[in-house]
């Protein structure tokens, strides 16, 4: 897979947010001063009159937005995911999710890849945050390409959506015009050794470590699983049943997430052994992308680690 | 307004606090001061400002009213029940489990409810959204939002302000209800909302100070609001917690405390001499 294409999630939504504003009057994008940084700028230079920057305020947001939403129109509202789930969270639980409104929270800069910025903007609580919210429909896109068609299912979808997305530029393995849907994952590696179950920029790694291990004799089941909720239920409990045992992989917190998500199901219907890798209950640091990601075991090295020791390899 | 026209809102005014009173002492709780205090704005705008229409609660060119200070919900129920929205027997439900009216305002259960509210600063928001919304669509139908005192020392009340005069959302009035108190005691005292009036005008809004318990002068700054342009209008009405019941007239202790028997037997007794004298009987 070498010399792959890459693009970032939030380039995929900015992309995504475009084609909408071109088939759809209804579409209406909301920012928080980062219209640069979460690509709802490319939204705002193709339809101006339909761009709304809400300045540092992202609870005013949220809550315009649902106003927005009971007058008809579908927002979309943008910040990074540290800001639009943690600062605003009490707006999108009342405001938004409580009276159910058509709102779609666009969550850029998600996870321990924003670097540099350090802990105060990795945010790896989002999921968990956003889980708990009934009725809430929680979305990581894999790639850039996943992230544009994410964006569309969200729109065609009635009801709240809270899509995260990422800073970093992340290879892309989606054909262009792959179709999402909301709450399937996908199969990207069959295999009945262990199954490997991640989102985000996680799926690329496990993919990765998917091939290192069949080099070693070991095949694993790639699954990414960009819709946290609702759980492909079918598509875990068929990973338990052949595969006999799970790894999650998210960057986010191992508290809340995809992990807990897979075994909370599995605990209750399918009891299978799983390992989650993810943030463990800790807050990051600055560095280069790559390196924070390293320190925290988000990387293919972990993954094939983790799955060895697992199998007792 | 004719004397007879302001006769019969004040007839109005003083059946929303009867239902205030049913409702609260029916469900053994909820908020009747805040609600009491509005009981002549609730009035206004359902028997004589809003454009909507009870059959048709969600007609797409209505006039909007979003409730920010939520708990208030009995005073506004009581109008919708009221102005036809939905049975005036169903107030006695208020709170109960299978009610559909929730303890705060629910936008999918109570006809006639343009917002959910409940989280004190979030519903101002929900207005500038929807006031931005008939801007976009190019229609005139007009967003009112009612806060309490307490409630703009919440900081999104600010942010929401902001939004309001930066898009110029002149088809926008906020309300504001000086009741002066909140649920630990005075607001001046609790933490100093003051001066509201030069706040709202620092942030750019037309603002218009009245006494909010005269019709005469709730219409003068309604019909004022609508000839402002380019800005959003603010109306800081002063007004009485609990107003006419004499015991909870005043007192924060009546802010989230519903009356037992024996109060609601006088607070009834009071509101029903009130009528009695404003039918003339």
């Amino acid at each position: 897979m070498a010399d792959v294409k890459k693009m970032a999630t939030r380039d995929g939504y900015g992309k995504g947010l475009v084609a909408l504003g071109k088939a759809h009057d209804d579409i209406v994008v909301l920012d928080a001063d980062l219209a640069g940084s979460t690509k709802t700028g490319m939204f705002a230079k193709e339809f101006p009159d339909r761009h709304f920057n809400c300045g540092i305020a992202e609870a005013d947001m949220m809550s315009v937005a649902a106003g927005l939403a009971a007058s008809g129109f579908t927002p979309f509202a943008s910040s990074f995911a540290m800001f639009a789930s943690g600062r605003a969270y009490e707006q999108i639980r009342n405001s938004i999710g409580y009276p159910a409104l058509n709102v779609k929270v666009g969550a850029s800069h998600g996870g321990m890849s924003v670097g540099e910025d350090g802990a105060s903007h990795q945010c790896c609580e989002d999921f968990a945050l956003m889980r708990s919210i009934p009725g809430m429909v929680v979305i990581c896109p894999a790639d850039g390409v996943e992230a544009e068609a994410a964006t569309i299912a969200a729109y065609e979808y009635e009801g709240p959506v809270y899509l995260r997305m990422g800073r970093l530029a992340v290879p892309v393995f989606h054909e262009e015009g792959f179709q999402f849907q909301i709450g399937k994952g996908e199969v990207m590696r069959q295999g009945d050794d262990i199954a490997i179950i991640a989102n985000g920029l996680m799926v690329y790694e496990a993919i990765k470590a998917g091939e290192t291990l069949a080099a070693e004799g070991i095949n694993a089941r790639i699954i990414n699983m960009s819709t946290v909720k609702p759980l492909d239920e079918e598509l875990v409990l068929k990973a338990a049943k052949e595969c006999g045992k799970i790894i999650t992989c998210e960057e986010h917190s191992v508290i809340g997430g995809l992990g807990e998500a897979v075994c909370s199901f599995l605990s209750e219907n399918h009891p299978t052994p799983v390992r989650r890798i993810g943030v463990d209950d800790a807050f990051g640091f600055s560095g280069p992308a790559a390196q924070v990601l390293e320190a925290f075991g988000l990387c293919e090295s972990n993954i094939v680690k983790v799955a060895k020791e697992f199998l007792g390899k | 307004m004719t004397s007879q026209e302001m006769n019969q809102l004040s007839i109005t005014a003083c059946k929303v606090r009867m239902g205030i009173i049913e409702s609260t002492h029916a469900a053994k709780c909820g908020h009747p001061g805040g609600s009491m205090s509005a009981a002549e704005m609730f009035t206004y705008l359902y028997f004589k400002e809003l454009n909507v229409d009870p059959a048709d609660p969600k007609w797409d060119d209505r006039d909007r009213f979003v409730l920010s200070k939520g708990h208030t919900a009995p005073g506004l129920y009581s109008a919708l029940a009221l102005r036809g929205f939905f049975p005036v027997e169903d107030l006695l439900t208020l709170r109960k489990v299978g009610s559909y009216l929730q303890g705060h305002p629910n936008m999918n259960t109570v006809p006639g409810v343009d917002m959910s509210t409940g989280s004190l600063g979030q519903g101002i928001s929900a207005a500038c959204g929807m006031a931005l919304a008939a801007k976009v669509k190019g229609k005139s139908n007009r967003v009112y939002t009612l806060l309490g005192d307490g409630e703009i020392q919440e900081g999104q009340v600010w942010e929401a302000c902001m939004f309001a005069s930066h898009y110029k959302l002149d088809n926008l009035c906020v309300i504001i209800d000086n009741n002066g108190l909140q649920i630990d005691g005075n607001v001046a005292k609790v933490m100093s909302p003051y001066p509201i009036v030069d706040k709202l005008e620092a942030f750019g809004f037309h603002v218009e100070a009245i006494d909010g318990h005269d019709f005469l002068q709730i219409e003068a700054a309604m019909e004022k609001a609508k000839t402002v342009k380019g800005q959003p209008t603010a109306i800081v009405m002063k007004t009485v917690k609990g107003k006419d019941v004499s015991f909870m007239e005043d007192q924060a202790g009546w802010h989230g405390v519903a009356p037992n028997d024996a109060q609601y037997e006088q607070a009834m007794s009071e509101l029903k001499a009130k009528l009695a004298e404003l039918e003339g009987k």
